[in-house]
């Protein structure tokens, strides 16, 4: 069991009524999980965008074009690597690992990192071909979903420096494994919500249907 | 196996959270699924109009594999909560795209034809 972990077991019989607070860790998972799914039903509205606006060149480059698949690929490789080294991560702050968690998220880290970077790089080639967001209301619809979920990643690089400091300064207190916790599902659920970029975005523009 | 009175919160599963099996194994699928999604989007042995529908299937399939092995959500009962929010913020996520997608090939298909719509703005 992690440190953080209150252990509230009721015997089965108790009636939900009588069985007091859920631990905090429950709570703030829950709760953070409600976030994630409204996070998502977020981004749901940009593919729903991406979806109505993709045909709308106005005779600008289409998404064929503009997008190199290899690159695509090796971003999808960063962040599901990412993903499992973050599951690593975790597993080793359950053992209270320290230099086992500093190793595993220091490559998410690095992960995110590349991602970003082919990120950032794909979009500067775009813009230096004149194909920016301000170009057709495909390329808007483009930027700001993709532009999104980068913007998701650079927040999640952001927390998991300052959850790193933290561990360092405070150790592996209950809240700061319940942040870290947090931080996990966040990761894993920027991963979830990449599945449908790549899909949509990089390979659904190829398939046939033209508008 | 003794069912938690208040249930988990969607990440923590007590019996897995000790060994990297799962995510492995989570890894071993997410891999297959993406590499068959890009395979499946620039190969000719598949019929053509059936591609986006495929695509969509491995999508789905790989965005399970990552619940249920990276998040560690299940139907399990004592995750009876986190189900029900994910079912719902699908649910919502569904109406959202399905939804618009609709209403918008209907304006679309309902629309005057832009040369008529110019002609009777002179």
């Amino acid at each position: 069991m992690s440190a953080g972990e209150e252990t509230l077991h009721s015997p089965p019989g108790v009636p939900l009524s009588l069985r007091g607070p859920a631990p905090i860790r429950v709570v703030a998972g829950f709760g953070f999980w409600l976030f994630l799914l409204s996070d998502i039903i977020a981004f749901a509205a940009l593919f729903a965008t991406y979806a109505v606006l993709c045909h709308s060149t106005a005779g600008g480059p289409t998404g064929p074009e503009l997008f190199d698949k290899p690159r695509v690929f090796l971003e999808t490789m960063c962040l599901l690597a990412s993903s499992v080294t973050c599951g690593f991560g975790s597993i080793a702050i359950f053992r209270n690992d320290a230099r086992a968690m500093y190793f595993w998220m220091g490559i998410t880290f690095l992960l995110g990192v590349c991602f970003l970077n082919m990120e950032g790089r794909e979009f500067a080639s775009m813009m230096a071909i004149g194909a920016g967001p301000s170009h057709s209301a495909f390329l808007s619809a483009f930027f700001t979903l993709v532009g999104t979920h980068g913007l998701h990643v650079s927040v999640g690089l952001i927390w998991l420096i300052v959850m790193l400091l933290q561990v360092a300064t405070l150790g592996f207190k209950p809240m700061v494994i319940r942040r870290f916790y947090c931080f996990g599902l966040f990761w894993h659920a920027l991963d979830i919500v990449w599945i449908g970029v790549f899909t949509i975005v990089y390979l659904g523009a190829n398939s046939g249907h033209a508008g | 196996m003794q069912v938690e009175a208040q249930g988990h919160a969607p990440g923590v599963d007590p019996h897995e959270q000790h060994n990297a099996r799962g995510y492995l194994i989570g890894l071993g699928y997410a891999l297959a699924l993406t590499i068959a999604s890009f395979w499946a989007a620039s190969t000719p042995f598949v019929y053509t109009p059936a591609v986006p529908v495929l695509l969509a299937a491995l999508a789905i399939a790989q965005m399970g594999v990552h619940l249920a092995f990276f998040l560690h959500i299940s139907s399990a009962p004592d995750q009876a909560n986190n189900f029900l929010a994910l079912a719902f913020g699908l649910f919502v996520s569904g109406l959202i795209i399905f939804g618009s997608l609709m209403i918008m090939a209907h304006l679309n298909h309902h629309m005057m034809p832009m040369d008529q719509l110019m002609q009777m703005q002179r």
